[in-house]
């Protein structure tokens, strides 16, 4: 059969030049061979020949190649960029799944069987028949302190992270306290130290879950996992624990104390509003009528 | 009539490898966890998830070993037409389809530790598989799990080279389980 | 009271909107044809062609089009078209002795079987602005010799260097070429790989490390043994025939530098060669190629590191590509509210915690 007649039977999506989730099927069985090694070697991460894809390296292309290898035709898909659905970028990638797999998607997490996200965790707890797939600027937790993959792929080998250890303790030192704010490095069953990508510290204890959570990097050409349940510990010291913190407020629109907050200037005198970055459970919080302090009388002026 | 060897591949290769692989992931993702999958028609002799499994994941790019019982010339002539991967020795097999007793576990490559993804997945067809016999506990198990395994001592073994080693998919019938190298046996 | 901003994907479809009208520009002016951009932009067509590793001069037209002439964007379009494509195979290696050459020059011999020929080139131009050209001209004429000579095979001058021993041998390449397009890239990278990034690298990314080696750092002092431009015809073995059938040409650009080589532990003092090969009519990428090269040969020919940029394979192979680079670079326009907020909530507690220190310090001394 030629590849012109292969096309013409090609599932009938709105972009019918190309295949289901627009990668080739040899691309997606490379991708999923390095995705089951990567969940056999939880926090290792897998080299894989990463595609050029029709959006820039650094946007999520290793999130989206993921997502491409595991998402069926019967997934309901969510995309959030920040925690929110309505990002720009979050917006693109939806559309680029809408448009090459012709799935289901949506804003509601529960509704959702595979998540792509940049930057965060949702808030609601999420299940074992969720998939949750990162977007991974840079995969190398090490990378900021050696700059050579050879020089950090010796040390992965060696589980040696004394310069991880010294990093953060010289940050105690100095401001007396880490200061590593986002992608906090963590450490995955006590062997492989891992990059979350960066997710606040604020969702770093959530990294342990029921869901399944694979990282995609294109540009690095990795691929790295946690199957659901693994332990995942953010690296401290004894004197100095671990803390997930988050801005000391509720949420302005629907008073959420537990939530990741957002901060934006809403008037010339640098007035501020906190609201969760998580959109969808801010606004699931706001359809039970809960409301904080700046939320708008009637629900439909949050449309 | 067609060649056998020509039919028994996915319908809808796209669809059904997706379908397929989801059910493969979660089972590695999930060790203990007993899925079902459809869409391959192998030859006599290998199972239908075996037969799904070759088909999600094997290509020219993936060396497969065959044991003695598989490596038929029906066989063969159905891998190679469905996917294309070349047949090796175990020592150099990326994939490889036996029953337990005639795979030379000790053959296979098991990484290294600069790249311990470089190592063998073993498709082993077993007479049964149920949730029940070893306990297992580590990633992706929430408290534990038990899965009838063939070989607890081997498969413990394989679990001390971590983060070398062997991953294992059981197949039964239409029926698939797995157990990653990171699997704890007792 | 706050009301959430929404409307992204209205964002978005409006910005292709009004990027599609200001790629047509004003239209009154006669919108530009993807033929007039491939011959007479031929060069940017070329490094498209080559940066975006597919040659197909009117797709790479049709992507300068599209890009409103960002011949980065363009190499993006390219390249993501160039992997849904499938592969039928791999040609025979090219044989560029066999090259039909519209230029061919050498700086290490006056003269050579071939002979100098200049071609079509930029060099000896007065690099003064033509004017008559902003009026629409009349077709320019170049003089052609009424009874040339079907071209022969020119022989590489390099090969007289080599019948006379001084030149390194370059092992023969028996295994098929890797390919970094295909496979993630490991190191350290053998040369195939090397050259593979080189050629589709970024033409000014490699000018610059090419020019860092001629400025001391890693100095290798380099002649153009030869550099040559012109139709190569490419070649397929059809395994159903039993033989190779030419399925067409492409333009190239070939320079070999020859380097001197006082010789090292391992090898006897001798030439050494680095080498370009590039895509249409790119020399500067060509020869910049060949100095990149030659520099990252440092260890198989048991040479120092001398920690220069343009040896360490890793540095210049993790940095060449444009398209990872400017995804990268770009993506940080992204938002970044999460991050930055936890940043933020880190340096008030910071500074909380300091000014709150100095206090108790300041307490303590009274």
């Amino acid at each position: 059969m030629t590849q012109i007649e292969q096309d013409k039977n090609a599932p009938d999506t709105v972009m019918s030049d190309y295949n289901f989730a627009y990668l080739d099927e040899q691309t997606k069985r490379m991708i999923r061979r390095a995705i089951l090694k990567s969940l056999a070697i939880p926090g290792y991460q897998v080299p894989f020949a990463s595609r050029e894809m029709p959006m820039p390296y650094g946007w999520g292309t290793g999130g989206v190649q993921v997502s491409a290898a595991v998402l069926t035709p019967d997934d309901t898909l969510k995309v959030i960029d920040q925690g929110a659905d309505d990002t720009t970028n979050a917006v693109s990638i939806r559309r680029f799944f809408e448009k090459t797999a012709g799935v289901a998607v949506t804003e509601a997490t529960a509704e959702a069987s595979i998540i792509q996200t940049r930057h965060r965790i949702p808030e609601a707890e999420l299940r074992e028949d969720q998939v949750l797939v990162y977007q991974v600027p840079i995969p190398e937790p090490l990378r900021f302190l050696e700059p050579s993959e050879v020089e950090t792929r010796k040390m992965h080998e060696l589980e040696e992270y004394g310069l991880m250890h010294v990093k953060l303790y010289e940050d105690i030192a100095q401001h007396g306290a880490i200061a590593t704010a986002y992608a906090y490095p963590v450490k995955v069953e006590g062997r492989y130290v891992m990059d979350p990508s960066p997710i606040p510290k604020f969702d770093n204890p959530k990294l342990e879950m029921a869901a399944i959570q694979l990282f995609g990097a294109g540009r690095e050409q990795r691929i790295y996992a946690l199957p659901p349940h693994t332990q995942v510990v953010s690296l401290d010291f004894e004197d100095y624990p671990f803390e997930a913190s988050k801005a000391d407020h509720p949420c302005g629109l629907c008073g959420a104390e537990d939530s990741y907050l957002d901060e934006l200037i809403v008037d010339d005198e640098g007035g501020r509003l906190f609201m969760c970055s998580d959109t969808d459970y801010c606004a699931a919080r706001q359809a039970v009528g809960h409301r904080g302090s700046d939320a708008s009388p009637t629900l439909e002026g949050v449309a | 009539m067609q060649r056998p060897s020509l039919t028994g591949g996915f319908r809808d290769a796209p669809k059904d490898a997706a379908f397929a692989f989801r059910a493969v992931m979660n089972t590695m993702a999930k060790p203990g966890e007993i899925n079902s999958v459809t869409g391959a028609e192998p030859p006599a002799g290998l199972s239908i998830a075996a037969g799904v499994v070759l088909l999600t994941l094997c290509d020219p790019e993936t060396p497969v070993y065959l044991a003695p019982r598989f490596d038929l010339l029906e066989v063969r002539d159905w891998i190679t037409f469905h996917t294309g991967a070349p047949f090796v020795a175990a020592s150099a097999a990326h994939f490889a389809l036996g029953t337990w007793g005639e795979l030379p576990l000790g053959d296979f490559p098991v990484g290294s530790a600069a790249y311990p993804d470089r190592s063998a997945t073993l498709i082993v067809e077993v007479d049964d598989l149920r949730s029940e016999g070893a306990t297992l506990s580590g990633p992706g198990i929430k408290d534990s799990a038990a899965l009838s395994l063939p070989d607890r001592a081997a498969i413990q073994q394989n679990a001390a080279l971590f983060p070398r080693g062997l991953d294992f998919i059981f197949t039964c019938g239409d029926r698939l389980a797995a157990l990653p190298r990171s699997t704890k046996v007792s | 009271m706050y009301v959430a901003v929404k409307g992204g994907e209205r964002a978005i479809d409006n910005a292709h909107a009004w990027l599609a009208e200001e790629r047509r520009g004003d239209a009154r002016v006669r919108e530009l044809s993807v033929a007039q951009i491939r011959e007479q932009m031929t060069l940017a067509v070329n490094r498209v062609m080559a940066e975006g590793s597919l040659y197909d001069p009117d797709l790479a037209a049709l992507a300068i089009k599209q890009a409103r002439g960002d011949l980065i964007e363009a190499v993006f379009l390219i390249r993501a078209y160039r992997t849904t494509l499938p592969r039928f195979g791999a040609s025979r290696p090219m044989d560029t002795a066999a090259m039909a050459c519209d230029r061919r020059v050498s700086a290490t011999f006056k003269d050579a079987p071939g002979g100098q020929v200049l071609g079509p080139t930029f060099d000896y131009t007065h690099r003064l602005l033509d004017f008559k050209l902003a009026a629409d001209g009349e077709v320019p004429f170049a003089p052609e010799l009424a009874d040339a000579e079907p071209s022969k095979d020119t022989p590489h001058i390099m090969e007289f260097l080599d019948r006379e021993g001084l030149m390194q041998r370059d092992t023969d390449g028996r295994t098929p070429p890797r390919d970094l397009t295909r496979e993630p890239l490991e190191l350290p990278a053998t040369r195939d790989l090397r050259l593979q990034a080189l050629t589709r690298g970024d033409e000014g990314f490699v000018l610059g490390m090419a020019y860092s080696t001629q400025r001391g750092y890693a100095r290798n002092h380099a002649f153009v043994a030869e550099l040559r431009i012109g139709k190569v015809a490419v070649e397929m073995d059809i395994p159903e025939l039993g033989f190779a059938v030419e399925i067409g040409e492409v333009e190239l650009t070939e320079c070999e530098t020859v380097n001197q080589f006082a010789g090292s532990k391992t090898e006897p003092p001798q030439f050494t060669r680095g080498y370009g090969l590039v895509f249409g009519m790119s020399e500067r990428k060509a020869i910049s190629m060949a100095l990149v090269d030659r520099a990252l040969r440092w260890e198989e020919l048991g040479e120092d590191n001398l920690g220069a940029p343009a040896q360490d394979a890793e540095f210049v192979l993790y940095h060449a590509d444009n398209i990872q680079a400017t995804g990268f670079l770009e993506h940080i326009k992204l938002p970044h509210y999460v991050d930055f907020q936890s940043e933020l909530e880190l340096i008030r507690k910071l500074r909380r915690e300091a000014t709150a220190d100095r206090g108790a310090h300041r307490a303590a001394a009274e």
